[in-house]
């Protein structure tokens, strides 16, 4: 792998800081990515499910208006929106579902924030006929109640994580538990290009899917590379993903965006490229946010999707490369961007993916008329409607009126 | 050196008695209560953990002690003070996560453990892979190193392992996190010969031990018994002297084993 630069490792990030119980699950993980990864008929499947399940591959489209509005370079979206599930979270579930049967595991676990990655696990292990339980922060629990329903619909169990801040990181503590427990018969699909390797890598390669396409693509309606992809950045799968191909090419800007939350001067955000120091967290080395003691800290973003502590450890190396650059954008400008979006393009995106269309304006205008300009539109918005109507303050009497009552005794907002 | 005291304590024809406490729980005095009732109850090394918000190997009653440690305010600091209060009488190791140690700087936090006399270190995220660093700087700053194996490990880590302990092996009796269980674990006691077979390092069982009866079982091939959930629950539920007072049984339950075993 270009990027990999020993094994495990992304210059000094990367690694495997995890209780040595764990390690003989990761090496059988390992030896398992490694022999099935150019398997034919491996492949076969993929493609095959990726195609007639999936629904990739999945369009590039040209953002008409958009591009109009900003004036500047031509604006394209790779449509993750549209795959099943509605995220680019399945290409990621997808690979692994199929790895864990391979390895004869029946027992799938994962963590999820919003619950996009937990639908997309409980998705594949319901195709697989596996039995799945997903780790969610309490707090999430009750912020994505419309996830946890179809978790449940697909035959998963959702288990509420009542440890520490009970939010993401401590369900992926959880999680990571879970799999100390049981790591004979259980594998743990991950969410993004985080935790010990070999997981950020074998989530890069199934992400890369979305690279690869757009190279493919950008040849038939460009004639060549684009000039530039913009992708958001929580833990760092979509943009990863997106970005591979290209990295290392002169010619294509790679433009990562964090949550900057309620602005990175409060503290309260999701920037841990921007913000974060070197240290450990969740088996790897990278940029973390945490206190000088080295306690993590929680994130903050308007999208639970973007509120992860840190960033996968090829991100941190693609940032002291150059190979990439990074931004961040608030909570309020990414409402900003939801809304220009589904009024000029007709798309309501997802908040982790208006970070990205935020900030494209501006690199865009950077490039100027002419040039194209890729963003990765990882997600549709239909989990944010509740968000985005509360923060936007639409119709709060209707949506009171249609959701029922609240289980839990808190006062009405 | 004072990481040779770690060995030291283990003597030969007895077994080690390793209680742990969580720094700072049930509050910060609290701490050092439970620390004393720990070596009046005959602990033949003292185990202090650093609180970490995101103990990735604990289960739900250690995770909850440091959780309310860290809102008790404690920190690496505070905990190098507490084990000053005991590192007088007998060895101190710390438990805790690599990021505490990598946030203070390998090197100077070697340099001060070392000067508060604390004798070792277990890590429960720095497998041997990753170690290797880290534990030449801890032999140089005479600071024991303790890594841990597992039901999983192979053999060959084993004997890496092996290599890499300046103080005791910590055998994980079970592929889990930390928690209370009443019987040994099957499976600890096949690990523990299999550690034995390959290294001279004094081996000490962990995780789980929930009754004298499972430490008993258990110190029939170990050379001693660290014990966490079950003490932080018993001080949940009693204070330092319920914990003591159990820890006591334990000790009395091991000494007659040494009797009755010869
Ligand atoms: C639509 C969407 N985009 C982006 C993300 C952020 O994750 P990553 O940075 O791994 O792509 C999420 C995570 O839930 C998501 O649902």
């Amino acid at each position: 792998m270009r990027q990999e630069t020993e094994k495990g490792y992304f210059g000094p990030f990367g690694g495997r800081y995890v209780p040595e119980t764990l390690i003989h699950a990761l090496e059988e993980l390992e030896e398992a990515y490694e022999r099935y990864r150019d398997d034919p008929e491996f492949g076969e499947e993929r493609d095959r499910l990726a195609r007639d399940f999936v629904g990739r591959p999945t369009p590039l489209m040209f953002a008409e208006r958009l591009t109009r509005k900003w004036g500047g370079a031509n604006v394209w979206f790779k449509r993750e929106d549209l795959a099943h599930t509605g995220a680019h979270k399945i290409n990621n579930t997808l690979g692994q579902i199929l790895l864990a049967d391979r390895m004869g595991k029946e027992r799938i676990i994962a963590e999820t924030g919003a619950g996009q990655h937990g639908v997309a696990t409980a998705t594949v292990a319901a195709l697989y006929g596996k039995e799945c339980v997903i780790y969610m922060g309490e707090e999430d629990t009750r912020r994505q109640r419309l996830n946890v329903v179809r978790m449940k619909l697909l035959g998963a169990e959702v288990v509420p994580v009542l440890s520490g801040s009970r939010t993401l990181k401590d369900a992926v503590n959880e999680a990571i538990r879970d799999w100390v427990a049981n790591v004979d018969d259980t594998h743990y699909i991950i969410g993004s290009v985080v935790g010990p390797a070999p997981y950020p890598r074998i989530v890069r390669d199934f992400q890369a899917v979305i690279g690869t396409e757009i190279e493919a693509q950008s040849r038939e309606s460009l004639g060549g590379d684009p000039d530039a992809i913009v992708a958001c950045v929580g833990a760092g799968s979509n943009a990863i993903g997106a970005f591979h191909p290209f990295v290392g090419r002169e010619n294509v800007r790679l433009v990562g965006v964090e949550a900057a939350g309620r602005g990175l001067a409060t503290g309260e955000h999701g920037a841990s490229l921007a913000e974060g120091r070197l240290g450990v967290l969740h088996g790897a080395m990278s940029y973390v946010l945490q206190t000088e003691g080295g306690q993590i800290r929680e994130a903050h973003s308007i999208s639970a999707g973007l509120d992860y502590p840190a960033t996968g450890p090829e991100h941190a190396f693609l940032k002291d490369e150059g190979l990439a650059e990074y931004a961040s954008v608030t909570d309020e400008e990414a409402l900003r961007a939801l809304q220009t979006c589904s009024r000029l393009e007709g798309i309501i995106p997802a908040l982790e993916t208006a970070h990205a269309i935020f900030y494209a304006e501006k690199v865009a205008t950077e490039l100027g008329q002419g040039k194209n300009m890729v963003i990765n539109l990882s997600g549709r918005g239909d989990k944010d409607v509740e968000v985005a109507a509360n923060a936007l303050g639409i119709g709060s009497e209707e949506v009171d009126a249609v959701s029922g009552p609240d289980p839990s005794p808190s006062t009405s907002s | 050196m004072n990481g040779d005291r770690v060995r030291g304590a283990f003597r030969e024809g007895r077994t080690a008695l390793v209680p742990y406490l969580t720094g700072g729980y049930p509050t910060l005095e609290g701490a050092r209560e439970v620390g004393e009732a720990y070596l009046e109850a005959g602990a033949d090394v003292v185990e202090i953990g650093v609180p970490f918000s995101d103990p990735l190997a604990d289960g739900p009653t250690i995770q909850e002690t440091t959780t309310r440690a860290l809102a008790n305010g404690a920190d690496l600091d505070y905990c190098m003070d507490l084990a000053s209060a005991f590192s007088g009488r007998v060895p101190v190791v710390f438990l805790l996560y690599y990021n505490v140690i990598f946030a203070r700087g390998d090197e100077r936090f070697l340099q001060e453990v070392a000067e508060a006399e604390v004798s070792g270190l277990v890590i429960p995220d720095l497998p041997v892979d990753e170690a290797g660093r880290f534990a030449e700087l801890a032999a140089a700053a005479g600071v024991a190193f303790c890594p841990l194996v597992a039901p999983t490990s192979t053999d060959q880590r084993i004997s890496r392992v092996g290599e890499l302990a300046t103080g005791f092996v910590y055998c994980v009796s079970v592929a889990g996190i930390t928690g209370v269980r009443d019987t040994l674990p099957r499976g600890a006691i096949e690990l523990l010969r299999r550690v034995r077979a390959r290294t001279g390092a004094p081996v000490a069982l962990g995780f789980g031990i929930g009754s004298a009866g499972a430490a008993v079982e258990a110190a029939k091939e170990a050379d001693g018994i660290i014990i966490g959930s079950k003490l932080m629950r018993l001080v949940e539920e009693g204070g330092a002297e319920r914990a003591g007072g159990w820890l006591r049984e334990v000790r009395e339950a091991l000494s007659g084993l040494v009797e009755a075993g010869g």
